[in-house]
């Protein structure tokens, strides 16, 4: 998973939204681990499309 | 390693953690109360409007400290311009007052503190304490240390990003359904009516959802939009809420000062909002409105009873999954069926398309309706769409 970390409001929705309890946000910054399926949910609910699926255009 | 020892510790500073430390410290348990950020109620994510009714049963007086705006009515706009204006006569219960929500929930958690309640700021949870199979406590990290909070119960009130209650077991994974995305700025220079709340609906508008004008005084307004995931594929909530900005001529000199991004849940609520030595409130627990994804009073009513049932758990020294479970009641006897029909009216408003809604709001407009609430309105509804209420006609 790949953060845009300038667009990035850190909201803490995709953590609440992740299926795979796999995100964590520490001190404003996102953090994935490895139960990151990259299933893409948090990607589409992001409102400000600040994450992308790393080595997808 | 710092070493806390407490009764009940309360992760999350918000309105719920806040009334459950408050009812826990005022039963005389020795409280903590834990809050991530470096000031409660900042930065926030909320529209801030909440109708005036329930205060007082939580036991909270209104304060002008914290009231930005006084509303009289509030607009329902369809996506062809229709409106219907409540006023304050017929707007009942859900309208009311635009909030300074970094100054109500320092008001909240001041009362908590009055109570005797210890507050740890910059203070993240990070785990939960095991101990024989039993929760008994949280991890934390406090100014970047790392401490432990050893408690006989814990109080999930961490908002919709809840992760003390997965850490303990509980099932809080959501269907993509019922998440709205959510964005908003803190708008000035706007020509708008000071005294309504404004909501605007439709699928061209926001899919799913609703996008919202809360006026806090002199052309200021929290302007913002929460969109279903699934019904937006590729179009994020800040395209629909800059479309719908720059098509509005009100909007013509409008600047942002704050923008603020968030998710909200719209479904009824975990099916069990406890475990053993655990409660679980307010947006953690999913308790909020479905409908208009408003969730402080709820917040507040599941906190107030949290702490209630807290305190009388502790005089039998069981804080049990089943010692516990008359919080359960309290909430679903005072909550659930409204939030449940909310919750279907939601799936089946987020179904229809423009004309449709635009009929709907021509509809209410012209219907004699005492005071107006989501149950009121369903009812008019049910009378001429009732294919709209179908399957829940019987909580009509």
């Amino acid at each position: 998973m790949k953060v845009n970390v300038d667009r990035c409001l850190h909201c803490g929705g995709c953590v609440g939204s992740c299926p795979f309890n796999a995100i964590f946000l520490n001190d404003y910054v996102l953090e994935f681990d490895s139960r990151c399926t990259g299933c893409g949910r948090c990607v589409n609910l992001c409102p400000v499309h600040a994450l992308a699926l790393e080595g997808k255009p | 390693m710092k070493a806390y020892e407490c009764d009940v510790v309360v992760v999350g500073g918000g309105p719920g953690g806040s009334m459950a430390a408050r009812y826990c410290a005022e039963g005389g348990l020795k409280t903590i109360m834990l809050e991530k950020k470096a000031e409660i109620g900042a930065p926030l994510r909320c529209a801030e409007g909440v109708s005036k009714k329930w205060l007082q049963e939580v036991g909270i007086e209104p304060d002008p400290a914290w009231i930005c705006a006084d509303m009289v009515g509030a607009v329902i706009r369809s996506p062809s311009g229709h409106t219907f204006k409540l006023d304050e006569s017929k707007a009942g219960s859900e309208v009311g007052y635009v909030l300074e929500r970094h100054l109500f929930d320092k008001a909240l958690a001041r009362r908590a503190a009055e109570a005797g309640a210890q507050i740890l700021m910059r203070t993240s949870a990070t785990g939960v304490i095991i101990e024989d199979g039993r929760l008994a406590g949280v991890k934390a990290k406090s100014m970047g240390e790392e401490i432990e909070i050893r408690a006989k119960a814990v109080v999930a009130a961490d908002g919709f990003e809840s992760q003390v209650a997965r850490w303990a077991g509980v099932d809080t994974s959501l269907k993509l359904n019922d998440i709205c995305s959510c964005i908003q700025y803190r708008m000035v220079n706007l020509d708008i009516d000071p005294e309504y709340c404004e909501f605007v609906i439709g699928g061209s508008i926001a899919p799913g959802g609703y996008l919202w004008i809360f006026p806090k005084g002199e052309g200021i307004a929290n302007v913002g939009i929460g969109v279903m995931g699934t019904r937006c594929k590729n179009a994020d909530p800040k395209v629909y809420l800059d479309k719908f900005i720059a098509s509005d001529p009100r909007f013509k000199r409008a600047q942002s000062l704050e923008v603020v991004g968030g998710m909200v849940s719209t479904c009824p609520g975990l099916d069990c909002a406890v475990a053993d030595n655990l409660v679980i409130v307010g947006d953690a627990a999913r308790i909020i409105d479905p409908v208009t994804g408003g969730g402080i009073c709820h917040a507040c009513r599941t906190g107030m009873y949290a702490g209630k049932v807290l305190v009388e758990a502790s005089k039998k020294g069981d804080f049990s999954k089943s010692a516990l479970m008359p919080y359960e009641k309290m909430w679903r006897d005072r909550m659930e069926d409204k939030l449940y029909r909310n919750w279907m009216a939601k799936e089946r408003l987020a179904e229809l398309d423009d004309e449709t809604i635009d009929e709907l709001v021509k509809l209410v407009s012209g219907s004699d309706i005492g005071e107006v609430n989501v149950y009121n309105l369903l009812k008019v509804i049910k009378e001429k769409f009732p294919k709209v209420v179908e399957g829940f006609e019987h909580l009509i």
